[in-house]
C-alpha cells in the first residue's frame, strides 16, 4: 500500500494488525508520535490525516491507502520550528516532552476546526464560536499532560492563534 | 587531567559564586535547552532507540490475585507465526519494582504470585503484533490461594511501621491529656485512595548484551542506583551494567527503582542472544509498577484559649506488600509544620496483596497534608478564626521536635502575600453564602511544606580547546528542567552562554548523580556542577596569574588585572574537573524545608454537585530559584496533581482479588486541560545558605503539598459540606447540598 507522510511517498507492505502509530514508530522510524496508552485515551499519538487530527493508535495502518499524513516531524525541525512548536518552547508548554508532539499536532488540527467554525461543548451556541481560553482548554482536553503544562499550553496556542488572526 | 572538588555540607555557604557570576543566566526564565528536540519529536525516549536485530517482548501478567503458577503452556504459542520463544524465569523475574535509591535487588521470584498483574512471563517475537497476540493467548495455569485484598476488612490487623525517612512511631508529651484539657479540639478521620503516577511514557526497557555487558535503555529516574539493583537482580557485577536514560517521559516516583520490564527484557535478551524491547501496556503500568498507598488518617489538634496549638496527633494506617518496609509517610510534614508540645505521629502498615506501595510525588506530604490542612480548617471554622490568623499565632520559632533553628521558613509570608494577591479578604467565612448562577462558590487555603533533602551527587565539567564546556553526570531530566539549570549554573560560573555548553545526562558511564526524586535533583546535582566549576575557576585563575576572586568570566572571555584572554586560549589542551557534594551536619543542625501557601476558588454546581476549580494561586519559598520558567512549571504540575487528588484520582482495587479495576487513563481520571484554570504561581525571594552552595531548595513536590486540602476547604466554604473521603466526587456531595 502507499501513502504520503510529511510530503514523502511511502510504499510499504504491512501486517493488517499494525496500528498506524506502530507503523510510524516501529516500521518507519518516525518516533515523534508517542504511545502513551494505545487506547485512544491520552492523545500522545495525535497526528494529522488529510489535515484532520486523529489518534493514530486507534487506526490500523491498512486503512490509510493514499492518505496524506502529517506527523510532528513534518511540522518543523529544530532549526526551523513551526510557530506552534516555537510557542510551546517559549511558553514552556511541556515538561517531560512525551505528550508534546500529540499536543502540537492536536493544536494544529484544533485551530483549523475553530477557523471552520465548528462548535464545541463550551461554545455558547452552534453558530457562536469564538477563540478564547475556555474553547482552547475544552478542545485540547483529549491530550493529557501529566506534567500538567496546561496553562502554558493554552498560552502558547492563544499566542499563535492571535498571530494568525 | 581531572581533579575532584568535594564538599560535605557541614557548614553554611553564606556567599555563593552564583551571585558574582557575570553571565546573567541564573534565575532567568530561560526556555529549556532541549526544547526544540522535544517539540519536533526528535528527543529519543527509551523505547525509541533503533537497535539492529531487535526482537519484541510482550509482558504477561498473572490474572489472579494470589496463588501458585502450576504450568505455563508455552508450546501452544511457540508455533504461532513470528513467535520466537516464551521466557519464564520464575526465580529471576522481579515480583515488584524496587523503591528509589536502594542498592539491593527488588523482591524476586514470581512463581508464588502476590498480586494481580504480577509479571510472570515474556513472549518474544519478530514483531510487536505477533508478541502481543501470543502474549494474550498464553495460558498460565495456577492454583489460587487466599489473599489479603480488602483494606477495610483487614485494617485492624496491622504492624508498626519501621523507619522510613521518619520513625514509624513518635510520641512526645501527653496528647490525650492535651485534648481533654483543650479549649477546643478536633478529632477527625480522613481517607485518601491509592493513586498512580500515570506518567505519559509507559515503563520501557531495551536490553542489549554485548560480550557479557548489559546496556539497558530504560526509562528510569535514578540510573546510578537502578544500575546496582539491576545488576543484583541479574547476578552480575555492577561494572557489567550500563543504564541509558537520556529522555524520560515523566516519572513522579514511578520510575525511581527498576521495574519488572527491565529484568524480564534483560533475562530474555541474554537467553535469546538478541536485543529485546519490552514496553509495558498502559494497564500494566497501573497494575505492576507502583501506587501511592491509600491511607486512613486520624488527625487531632488541640488549642488553648488563645488558639495556640497544645497537641498534634496524626495517626496513619496504610498498606503494602508482604516484606516491603516502605510505608506512606503521611506524617512527615506534620513533624515540623505544626507546633504543640504534646504529639503523636504514628504509621501502621496493613499487609495486602496489592501492587507495590511506594513513592509518588511528595510521598507523605501530598496525602498527609490533605488530612492535616483540612482538619486545621475544621478547627479554625469551629473557633471562628481565619486560618492565616491561626498561623500568625502558631508559627513556630524553631523546629518543634528537634528544637533546632529553621534554615529558612517563610510560611507566613507566603500566606500573607497569597492572601493579598488572591483577594482572600473578600471570602465569607460562613459557608454556603455565595452564589453565582447555578454555582455555589467558595474559597479555601492551605499551607504547603515539603522537607528539603541533599543527596550525594557527582558531575564532571570540562572545557574543550575550542572554549566549549561539557557537563557529564548520570543525573536525569524527567521534565524537571535539569538540562537547562545545569547549563545555567555552569554558564554563570564559567562565563559561557548556554549554546556553548553541552549537558550530557542519563548515562551511568558518567559520574553518579543524585537522580530525580524527592525534589533533591536541582540542589544536589546542581551543586556538583557548581563544585566542578569552582575548581575550574581556580585553574583558570592560575592560568591568568591571579586569584579566583579577581577573575571575571563572561561570554567566553576571562578578564583579570586588565588582561583579557579567550577561554579557548586559556585552557590549552582542555581542562576538566569533577565536583561532588554530600550531605553533612547542616542536615541536622538546621531544619530545612520549602514552604508555600495555596489559595483556591471553586464552584460547586448547586444541582449536580460537580466541582470546578475556578481560580488557584500558590506562593512558594524554596531558596534561590534557578530558572523562573521551569520552576514555575514544576509548581503548576504539583498544583494540578493536587486538583486530581482532591477531585478525581482514585485507584480502585477489587476487594475480591486486588485487581486494579480502573487500569487505564479512561477510567483513572487525571486532570485534563479543561479541569485546570490558568493557575498563578509566585515565588518569594529567598536564599538558603544551609541547604547547598546554590542556596536553592527543592520545588518539584512543594506544589502538590497542601494543594488538595485548599480545594477541599474551598468546597466546604462553598457548600458547608466537609468530605473527609478523598476524592471529592459529586456523589459525596449530592445528598447534602443546600436546598436550591
Amino acid at each position: 500500500m502507499h501513502f504520503t507522510i510529511n510530503g514523502t511517498l511511502y510504499q510499504v507492505e504491512v501486517d493488517n494488525r499494525v496500528s498506524l502509530l506502530d507503523l510510524l514508530r516501529e516500521h518507519l522510524a518516525l518516533t515523534g508520535s508517542k504511545k502513551g496508552c494505545d487506547h485512544g485515551q491520552c492523545g500522545a499519538c495525535t497526528i494529522l490525516i488529510n489535515g484532520r487530527r486523529i489518534n493514530s493508535c486507534l487506526s490500523l495502518a491498512v486503512m490509510h491507502q493514499d492518505d496524506d499524513i502529517t506527523t510532528i516531524e513534518g511540522l518543523g525541525s529544530p532549526e526551523d520550528l513551526h510557530p506552534l512548536q516555537a510557542a510551546f518552547v517559549s511558553h514552556d508548554g511541556y515538561q517531560c516532552g512525551y505528550c508534546t508532539p500529540g499536543q502540537i499536532c492536536s493544536a494544529v488540527g484544533m485551530l483549523d476546526e475553530l477557523k471552520k467554525g465548528w462548535p464545541s461543548h463550551v461554545s455558547p451556541s452552534l453558530r457562536d464560536v469564538d477563540l478564547n481560553d475556555d474553547e482552547i482548554s475544552e478542545r485540547m482536553s483529549g491530550n493529557i499532560c501529566r506534567c500538567s503544562a496546561y496553562p502554558n499550553i493554552v498560552d502558547a496556542i492563544r499566542d499563535v492563534a492571535a498571530a494568525q488572526a | 587531567m581531572s581533579d575532584t572538588n568535594n564538599l560535605v555540607m557541614d557548614l553554611p555557604v553564606p556567599s555563593s559564586l552564583l551571585d558574582i557570576g557575570a553571565q546573567g543566566l541564573i534565575g532567568k526564565p530561560l526556555s529549556r535547552s532541549e526544547g526544540p528536540l522535544k517539540v519536533t519529536g526528535r528527543a529519543t525516549y527509551s523505547a525509541e532507540y533503533a537497535i539492529p536485530d531487535l526482537a519484541y517482548g510482550y509482558l504477561v501478567g498473572a490474572k489472579f490475585g494470589r496463588g501458585k503458577i502450576t504450568r505455563v503452556d508455552a508450546d501452544a504459542v511457540r508455533g504461532l507465526p513470528g513467535v520466537i520463544d516464551v521466557i519464564t524465569d520464575f526465580a529471576t523475574f522481579i515480583r515488584n519494582p524496587q523503591q528509589g535509591g536502594e542498592s539491593k535487588a527488588p523482591a524476586q521470584g514470581v512463581k508464588d504470585v502476590q498480586y494481580f498483574g504480577e509479571i510472570v512471563a515474556i513472549v518474544l517475537a519478530e514483531s510487536y503484533e505477533a508478541a502481543r497476540d501470543a502474549g494474550e493467548r498464553l495460558v498460565v495455569e495456577y492454583e489460587e490461594a487466599e489473599g489479603r485484598f480488602d483494606f477495610e476488612a483487614l485494617k485492624a490487623d496491622s504492624e508498626k511501621g519501621t523507619f522510613n525517612n521518619i520513625p514509624g512511631y513518635f510520641h512526645q508529651g501527653d496528647l490525650d491529656r492535651a485534648v481533654a484539657d483543650a479549649h477546643a479540639s478536633v478529632d477527625v478521620v480522613y481517607t485518601t485512595p491509592s493513586q498512580n503516577s500515570a506518567a505519559m511514557e509507559p515503563h520501557a526497557s531495551i536490553a542489549v548484551w554485548e560480550e557479557g555487558t548489559l546496556t539497558l535503555y530504560g526509562s528510569y529516574q535514578m540510573p546510578s542506583s537502578d544500575k546496582l539493583q539491576l545488576a543484583k537482580a541479574l547476578g552480575v557485577s555492577a561494572k557489567k551494567v550500563r543504564i541509558i536514560a537520556v529522555y524520560i517521559g515523566g516519572g513522579f516516583g514511578s520510575k525511581l527503582g527498576v521495574a519488572p520490564e527491565s529484568v524480564a527484557a534483560a533475562v530474555a535478551a541474554k537467553q535469546l542472544g538478541r536485543p529485546i524491547k519490552a514496553v509495558m501496556t498502559r494497564p500494566q503500568v497501573f497494575e505492576t509498577t507502583v501506587r501511592r498507598a491509600s491511607t486512613e488518617q486520624r488527625v487531632r489538634f488541640s488549642v488553648d484559649a488563645e488558639a495556640r496549638l497544645t497537641g498534634v496527633g496524626h495517626e496513619t494506617k496504610t498498606s503494602n506488600l508482604p516484606g516491603e518496609s516502605f510505608f506512606e509517610p503521611a506524617g512527615v510534614g506534620t513533624h515540623f509544620a505544626y507546633p504543640g508540645d504534646n504529639r503523636v505521629i504514628n504509621h501502621d502498615i496493613v499487609r495486602l496483596n496489592l501492587l507495590l506501595a511506594g513513592s509518588m510525588r511528595a510521598p507523605g506530604e501530598a496525602s498527609g497534608m490533605m488530612a492535616t490542612e483540612a482538619a486545621l480548617d475544621e478547627l479554625c471554622h469551629k473557633i471562628g478564626l481565619d486560618p492565616i490568623e491561626f498561623w500568625r499565632r502558631n508559627e513556630p520559632k524553631e523546629a518543634p521536635e528537634e528544637k533546632v533553628p529553621w534554615s529558612t521558613r517563610q510560611l507566613l509570608r507566603c500566606m500573607e502575600e497569597g492572601a493579598e494577591r488572591f483577594g482572600w479578604d473578600v471570602r465569607n467565612p460562613e459557608p454556603a453564602q455565595v452564589r453565582d448562577g447555578e454555582w455555589l462558590v467558595g474559597m479555601g487555603m492551605a499551607a504547603a511544606v515539603r522537607s528539603n533533602m541533599l543527596m550525594k551527587s557527582a558531575a564532571t565539567v570540562s572545557i574543550d580547546p575550542d572554549g566549549r564546556a561539557t557537563i557529564a553526570t548520570d543525573m536525569t531530566d524527567i521534565g524537571t528542567g535539569t538540562y537547562t539549570i545545569l547549563g545555567q549554573i555552569a554558564g554563570e560560573l564559567l562565563g559561557l552562554p548556554l549554546d556553548r555548553i553541552s549537558v550530557n545526562l542519563g548515562d551511568t558511564n558518567s559520574p553518579p548523580g543524585a537522580g530525580s526524586g524527592g525534589s533533591w535533583g536541582a540542589g544536589s546535582s546542581g551543586s556538583s556542577v557548581y563544585l566542578a566549576c569552582e575548581r575550574l575557576r581556580e585553574r583558570l585563575a592560575a592560568a591568568m596569574g591571579c586569584v579566583p576572586d579577581e577573575l571575571t568570566l563572561k561570554d567566553g572571555i576571562a578578564t583579570a588585572r586588565n588582561r583579557q584572554i579567550a577561554l579557548a586560549e586559556l585552557v590549552g589542551e582542555g581542562l576538566e574537573a569533577t565536583g561532588q557534594i554530600a550531605p553533612g551536619d547542616m542536615e541536622t543542625q538546621r531544619k530545612q524545608a520549602s514552604y508555600g501557601a495555596h489559595f483556591a476558588e471553586v464552584g460547586v454546581n448547586a444541582t449536580t454537585g460537580e466541582v470546578r476549580v475556578r481560580r488557584m494561586l500558590g506562593v512558594f519559598s524554596a531558596g534561590r530559584i534557578l530558572n523562573a520558567k521551569t520552576a514555575r512549571s514544576q509548581c503548576l504540575g504539583g498544583m494540578t496533581f493536587g486538583i486530581g487528588a482532591a477531585l478525581t484520582e482514585d485507584l480502585v482495587h477489587d476487594p475480591r482479588n486486588g485487581k486494579v479495576v480502573n487500569h487505564d487513563l479512561g477510567e483513572y481520571h487525571v486532570p485534563v486541560n479543561a479541569d485546570v484554570p490558568q493557575l498563578e504561581v509566585h515565588f518569594l525571594t529567598e536564599r538558603d545558605q544551609f541547604a547547598n552552595p546554590l542556596q536553592a531548595k527543592g520545588i518539584g513536590e512543594l506544589g502538590i503539598s497542601g494543594a488538595g486540602a485548599a480545594i477541599g476547604n474551598a468546597v466546604f466554604n462553598a457548600t458547608g459540606i466537609r468530605v473527609r473521603d478523598y476524592p471529592i466526587t459529586l456523589d459525596k456531595l449530592l445528598d447534602q447540598l443546600p436546598p436550591i
